[in-house]
């Protein structure tokens, strides 16, 4: 188990390290700069990527940074934890020629580095236009609306519940991804450029915070996320050393030195989440076993992710359930059985019970809607407990609300929390505009 | 934000980045959809009696993996009715009217010339360039490169291009010549508001080892074409500095050879001309890369605090100087450093084998970071040009107090050499192995 910051930071080496300016000349000299170029489209944010790289390859930093922020406020957050292989470089033409496509995240952490070292102002703020607009929750939406809201000339206050910026961005995103510093000092960036204003320690939930902020300001954007694990219902969930993977990623990134877990761990899950748990209790040197209750095909996690856990020494179990946890004051050992899936529905074998032990149980068995508990007069959700909006202009079925991130996509990526945040912000502006006409 | 305003000869654009007169330029639609992408002009596709091309017309030298690093072809001038063209100039100007058009000329008689810049300025065109660059298909016409070689019949065609014009009219000149400060005073003898540079230079790319016959091909023959792209634009550069510094041009520069970049068009600025021309790189990647240029060339100047175009027009042309002007007393030697280097020792052999045997390799097993001897160094920059890694190997200047004395300074004092075998040869006491050095080793192991 890592007890310096110096073991921890072995422990947790970077997956897509900073380039120095060698690689980045050489790797930036590969891009063909491609007509309507596929690794655009498959951006969320639609950064106009080709024309970065070529700006870094001309030695024009600034400005490659440039055309990175005017797409994505969180250009070099992404560039570290976005899933590439699935967006960007997942699209880059050479994967059809079968050969390596091009590291467009690393190329595009290069380029914000340069900036935020620099600290270069890069934007111009339009004058003020006498609107003000609240922002609820400080994760990438909620920022990302915010910095496009200062931009176009409104004054903003964020409010958000924790005590530091950035959601989960920064304490959910693994450790080998991106630094916890590297997070704050690019919101820190962002704030400094935008000058929009936060509120810390502050939740907002109850009808009447509600009433106050809708007579103080002229919109308000939810970007308030998710909550807590949905813990699933089986006895001994409550015991202290069971926990929701989300909780636990939440500890372990504040307190990385701190944080116990212990020799046999299981993780319960098979999204990314569940991943990221396996991932790091393994890189802190415990056994860690994967208990997942569909097929290694069904799982929800992307395939490099469950790479990424084997490569680590983490043991996966595939169709098989939890049925009980064993054990008296702690969890001790938990009881699964096989499952096979029939015609898409899951059924449990019979007579194939088989104990695991464990000393630390992870549960990651997704995200809890926490919309119910905002008391929003008209706001309405759709089935599945997400936020229901304007697909257009992110507004809500309450006008005066919009929202966006993963309380309206029930859970994605930050760079879609970016892009839906940006958005919302857009749609607010032209809705505050067509009001005054 | 630094202003990108260009000016060539009373010729104002949005900014100094124009189409060069090639297949990007053909067409009214090629040319507005190029203005709603970000350029600032474009100089039309060659206008005269149109003619008729042949199929398979480029040619490309690739480097490594590098597509096109040269390009040439054996393409003539429009092959489009006037009338068409002249009623898309009309359309484009009002689309834009602010973007600069420039209607590229290539005729024969003088009233010829006199009807067709009437023809263009009716149709709105804010400037006109004269082609005497085409060096193939058009020369052996009697036209294009066969006038720009010829300075007497530039300023003739120049003066007549005067009398009709009403607008500035700029020479566009091949580089296919010896001294290109001949035509270019022609021209300004002639009348002519401004010069552009260069047109292609004759070339054949590569030959098909089992046709024999060079590409491209035409029915198993070639022909010599025009080469441009990036390869060409040291050749520009060096020719848009000397007109430049010619005192009897005098007249504004358009750069043109070579541009695919923002630093590509500001070397050609710094060193003379007021805005650029760009062909080859639009052919290659589309209009879309006038982003990157806008873009760098303003960051460019934001950085150095330069608020217009002005104040970087030019500024590179008195930092060249002739020959025997230059210090001889000044001395760099290379300086290799060591974290950075990766041990490829493509310094070590450049130098033992290219150069003055002024590196040496490590004794110690293992060791592959090569040692510069400095008394060796002439500081010829060899090695440094070779270092795969970036800022590897640095020219570090090795003071001394002998002052200021270049080959002229020499000659006066009496300090240059006059025979084969004079004493004051300036490698007269360089060190140089013994001839029989070279082959040591194989001996040793024999
Ligand atoms: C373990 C884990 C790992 C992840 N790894 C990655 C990854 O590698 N790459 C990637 O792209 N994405 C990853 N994600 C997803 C990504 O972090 C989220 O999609 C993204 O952060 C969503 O942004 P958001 O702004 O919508 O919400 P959040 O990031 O959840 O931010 C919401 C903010 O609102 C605050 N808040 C909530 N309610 C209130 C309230 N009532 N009043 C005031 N403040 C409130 C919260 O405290 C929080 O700061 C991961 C997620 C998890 C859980
Ligand atoms: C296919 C092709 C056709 C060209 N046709 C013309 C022409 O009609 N008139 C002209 O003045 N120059 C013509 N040129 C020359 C270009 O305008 C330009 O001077 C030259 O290509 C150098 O610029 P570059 O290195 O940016 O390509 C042509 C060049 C190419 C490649
Ligand atoms: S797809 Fe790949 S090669 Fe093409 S522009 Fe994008 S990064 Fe460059
Ligand atoms: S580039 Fe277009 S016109 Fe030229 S050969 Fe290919 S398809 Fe034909
Ligand atoms: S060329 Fe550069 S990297 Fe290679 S050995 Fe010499 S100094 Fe080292």
């Amino acid at each position: 188990m890592p007890t310096t910051p110096k073991e921890f930071t072995e422990n947790f080496e970077q997956l897509k390290p900073l380039m120095d300016a060698n690689m980045a000349y050489y790797e930036s000299s590969r891009c063909l700069f491609c007509y309507d170029a596929p690794c655009i489209k498959a951006c969320p944010t639609s950064i106009d990527i080709p024309l970065f790289i070529k700006q870094i390859n001309t030695e024009n930093l600034t400005g490659a940074a440039k055309t990175i922020y005017s797409s994505n406020f969180f250009g070099h957050t992404c560039g570290k934890v976005c899933p590439t292989e699935v967006l960007c470089e997942g699209a880059c033409v050479y994967n059809e020629q079968g050969v390596k496509p091009i590291e467009i995240g690393r190329l595009q952490s290069h380029a914000t580095t340069a900036a935020i070292k620099n600290s270069k102002q890069l934007f111009k703020k339009s004058e003020s236009n006498n609107h003000k607009v609240a922002v609820v929750g400080a994760g990438p939406s909620g920022l990302s609306c915010a910095c496009e809201l200062s931009l176009l000339g409104y004054e903003v206050d964020i409010f958000e519940t924790n005590s530091k910026p950035g959601g989960l961005a920064l304490n959910g995103t693994a450790p080998y991804k991106i630094t916890n510093d590297e997070v704050i000092e690019e919101i820190d960036y962002l704030q400094d450029q935008f000058g929009f204003n936060v509120v810390y320690n502050k939740r907002i939930d109850t009808s009447r915070e509600f009433k106050n902020l809708e007579e103080k300001y002229d919109a308000i954007f939810l970007g308030i996320g998710l909550g807590k694990t949905n813990i699933p219902s089986t006895e001994g969930t409550d015991l202290e050393n069971c926990i929701g993977a989300t909780e636990f990623i939440e500890d372990f990134k504040m307190n990385p030195l701190q944080v116990k877990v212990g020799k046999k761990v299981v993780v319960i899950g098979g999204g990314n989440t569940a991943m990221d748990a396996a991932s790091e209790c393994a890189r802190i040197g415990a056994d860690v076993t994967l208990i997942y209750r569909r097929s290694k095909e069904e799982m929800g996690a992307y395939e490099f992710e469950y790479d990424l856990i084997k490569s680590v020494g983490a043991k996966a179990i595939f169709n098989a359930n939890l049925k009980e946890i064993r054990g008296g004051f702690l969890v001790e050992e938990l009881l699964c059985i096989r499952t096979q899936s029939k015609n898409g529905k899951l059924e449990e074998l019979e007579n194939s019970e088989f104990s695991v032990p464990c000393d630390f149980l992870i549960l990651a068995t997704g995200q809890e809607k926490q919309t119910d508990i905002l008391e929003i007069p008209l706001l309405e959700y759709d089935s599945k407990g997400r936020i229901k909006i304007d697909s257009k202009t992110m507004q809500c079925s309450n006008g005066k609300y919009f929202a966006g991130g993963d309380a309206v996509n029930g859970g994605a990526e930050v760079v879609n929390a970016c892009a839906e945040g940006k958005q919302a912000a857009q749609g607010i502006d032209s809705f505050l505009k067509n009001k005054e006409i | 934000m630094a202003d990108l305003t260009a000016n060539l000869a009373g010729i104002i654009s949005p900014n100094p980045f124009w189409l060069a007169s090639a297949p990007p330029t053909n067409s009214g639609y090629q040319v507005m959809k190029a203005f709603d992408a970000g350029w600032g002009g474009a100089v039309w596709k060659t206008l005269g009696v149109p003619v008729i091309n042949v199929s398979s017309r480029y040619g490309a030298v690739n480097y490594r993996d590098s597509r096109i690093m040269g390009f040439n072809n054996i393409e003539l001038i429009t092959d489009r009715p006037l009338t068409d063209n002249l009623k898309e100039i009309e359309e484009v100007k009002k689309y834009f009217p602010d973007h600069s058009v420039i209607a590229s000329l290539m005729v024969q008689t003088k009233e010829e010339w006199h009807q067709i810049i009437k023809d263009v300025e009716n149709a709105g065109a804010d400037g006109i360039e004269l082609n005497f660059g085409c060096p193939h298909g058009m020369c052996e016409r009697g036209m294009g490169s066969a006038v720009g070689q010829e300075p007497a019949v530039l300023q003739t065609i120049t003066e007549w291009a005067k009398e009709a014009a009403t607008v500035p009219v700029i020479v566009k000149l091949t580089p296919n010549i010896t001294d290109i400060t001949e035509p270019a005073r022609a021209a300004a003898a002639g009348g002519a508001d401004a010069i552009s540079l260069i047109n292609t230079i004759q070339s054949i790319v590569n030959v098909d080892l089992d046709t024999f016959a060079p590409n491209p091909q035409v029915d198993g023959k070639s022909t010599h074409g025009g080469y441009c792209g990036p390869a060409v634009k040291p050749i520009a550069l060096n020719m848009v500095k000397s007109c430049a510094q010619d005192e009897n041009v005098g007249i504004p520069i358009s750069g043109i050879g070579g541009i695919e970049s923002w630093r590509d068009a500001t070397e050609h600025m710094l060193l003379g001309a007021s805005n650029v021309q760009v062909c080859t790189a639009a052919m290659h990647y589309g209009f879309g890369i006038v982003r990157e240029m806008i873009s760098g060339l303003e960051q460019y100047m934001d950085d150095k605090g330069f608020n217009k175009l002005d104040d970087l027009i030019g500024k590179s042309v008195p930092k060249v100087e002739s020959w025997e002007h230059l210090n001889l007393n000044y001395k760099v030697i290379a300086e290799i450093d060591e974290k950075k280097c990766i041990g490829c020792q493509l310094c070590y052999i450049a130098c033992e084998d290219g150069a003055h045997q002024a590196i040496s390799l490590s004794k110690i097993e293992g060791v592959r970071v090569p040692q510069i001897i400095d008394e060796n160094c002439v500081g010829c920059n060899l090695c440094s040009l070779v270092c795969p890694v970036e800022d590897c190997i640095t020219m570090v200047e090795s003071k001394n107090n002998k002052g200021h004395e270049s080959w002229s300074d020499y000659m006066d004092s009496g300090k240059a050499p006059e025979n084969f075998d004079d004493d004051r040869a300036g490698g007269k006491n360089h060190w140089v192995p013994k001839p029989s050095d070279a082959l040591k080793d194989k001996k040793e192991s024999r």
